[in-house]
């Protein structure tokens, strides 16, 4: 691991100048300290804003809970407010790595955890072209191995896809990141923090947060959802990462659907709403005769690469899962 | 106030039961400092990326990897790892002794942290059944696949803690 220099911030207002001045942030690690060692990112200081109590903690604030952002994703999977308000965000962070790396982890570093894509976890030098670690090198994933990549939002310059399990539940239960910068504070819509390739035209802008801005936290309004779930689907039965998952969060009035919110995870560089299928979901009934073609149409907008056709099939029918768990049909 | 950077450090902690006072780089470790400065060898570098589980450690009586944190974020903070869980006179932790009354390794190299894991996991209260253990559990790779016997073990000590 490259050396680096090492101050522990005092307040928020400290960390903010430290990241102006270029130091990264260091709150668990577990995302970092593999940057370093890969070659993902070499900075020159690291800010570690851990001790920062005021950006820790779970509570409700009036219509919205509130998450601070070093709170850990076992500490948000076991908060019994976060289980009642917000089950699929409990269920996404139980479900994300090991108990003990999520006893590190925190939910402000989560979500801006890069690609798993192998092409791009090299270490340095490296071998193979990647447009993320190497602007201009190319998409060695798009002429090589490519079946856990995207189906939406991609380009032929990167085909990664962004794998936080959190994140999807966020962007399904419309939270909201709460940031701060030199300019004081501000909030981005979680489904619309993420930025893809296809939009940016550029792989290596991943988010909308300022190289000197810091997640202080999320809010997520509650309230209205009867039901929430989560859905991964992945290799090993625990401690993998997902090859697609969905989140998804429902209102009943008795069995018909009175508001749907689902969103996919690991198909693209952001969690995935499908805002066409929530419309129609609108009045159907909480059966897999109602949902499934619902979903099945909106899947038909993916863009699937040669290797990962099954992907939209299996993301539909996580979906399709996550929606009747939530409507408690299962 | 600007923040005063160095690549050198000065970190006070406890490790099993004994405090210390220490100048580490920045960039050490716990995993590497327990091994090579302090000469505790029993959490072991396996993946040293998170992915394996074998340098698990208590901090603060939580499990968390030891290749995936640095000294320098373990100020004021307590350290526990396998040759701090028998007692001075040698007699086992009861997880210990659950391991070794169930056979629950073959090679051992992944037992420290196996045992460190499941001395959490039985006090965080995942280990009423076996599904909740083998889930709990996951965070610890054993290539000999020793798993039977180890969420026997996990179960065995934690109906016993319990």
């Amino acid at each position: 691991m490259r050396d680096f220099a090492y101050a522990r911030a005092d307040s928020r207002a400290s960390a903010v100048e430290a990241l102006a001045d270029r130091a990264a942030p260091i709150a668990g690690g577990t995302e970092l300290l593999n940057w370093l060692r890969l070659g993902i990112a070499a900075p020159e200081r690291i800010v570690d804003i851990g001790g920062l109590d005021e950006l820790h903690g779970i509570e409700r604030r009036g219509t919205e809970l509130y998450i601070g952002a070093l709170t850990t994703l076992n500490e948000i999977g076991e908060d019994p407010l976060v289980v009642d308000h917000a089950g699929a965000l409990a269920s996404a962070c139980l479900q994300a790595a090991s108990a003990q790396v999520r006893n590190r982890a925190t939910i402000g570093g989560n979500v801006l955890q890069r690609t798993r894509c192998a092409y791009f976890r090299a270490e340095e030098p490296m071998p193979w072209p990647c447009n993320k670690r190497s602007p201009g090198s190319g998409c060695a994933a798009l002429a090589g191995l490519h079946e856990r990549s995207a189906i939406f939002g991609w380009t032929e310059d990167c085909v990664a896809v962004q794998p936080s399990d959190p994140a999807v539940a966020l962007a399904a239960l419309d939270a909201q990141v709460e940031v701060v910068g030199p300019a004081g504070p501000r909030t981005i819509l979680m489904s619309e923090f993420h930025l893809t390739p296809h939009e940016t035209g550029d792989p290596t802008r991943e988010t909308q947060l300022g190289p000197d801005e810091l997640i202080t936290g999320y809010r997520i309004p509650v309230g209205h959802p009867d039901g929430q779930a989560y859905v991964k689907v992945r290799e090993r039965a625990s401690y993998e990462y997902a090859i697609v998952s969905a989140a998804a969060a429902v209102t009943l009035v008795g069995n018909q659907i009175a508001t749907a919110r689902v969103a996919l995870g690991s198909v693209a560089m952001r969690p995935w709403r499908l805002p066409g299928a929530e419309a129609e979901l609108v009045g159907a009934q909480m059966d897999r005769a109602a949902i499934q073609p619902i979903i099945e149409s909106a899947m038909s907008a993916a863009l699937p690469l040669p290797h990962n056709g099954f992907k939209v099939t299996m993301a539909g029918n996580a979906a399709v899962r996550a929606l009747l768990a939530a409507g408690g049909a299962r | 106030m600007t923040l005063s950077f160095a690549r050198q450090v000065e970190v006070e902690l406890r490790v099993n039961g004994e405090d210390m006072r220490v100048v580490v780089s920045a960039r050490t470790t716990l995993l590497d400092w327990l091994r090579e400065e302090v000469g505790l060898t029993g959490a072991k570098k396996g993946c040293n990326e998170g992915a394996c589980g074998t340098c698990t450690v208590l901090v603060d009586g939580r499990r968390m990897n030891g290749c995936l944190t640095l000294v320098v974020q373990c100020q004021g903070l307590e350290i526990t790892t396998v040759e701090g869980l028998a007692d001075e006179d040698g007699t086992l932790h009861p997880v210990q002794q659950a391991f070794h009354d169930h056979d629950g390794y073959q090679c051992g190299y992944c037992t420290p942290g196996q045992v460190l894991s499941a001395v959490a996991c039985i006090a965080e209260g995942h280990a009423g059944d076996e599904a909740t253990v083998r889930e709990w559990m996951s965070g610890n790779i054993c290539r000999c696949s020793a798993y039977p016997q180890i969420t026997a073990a996990v179960l065995a000590a934690g109906r016993q803690t319990s």
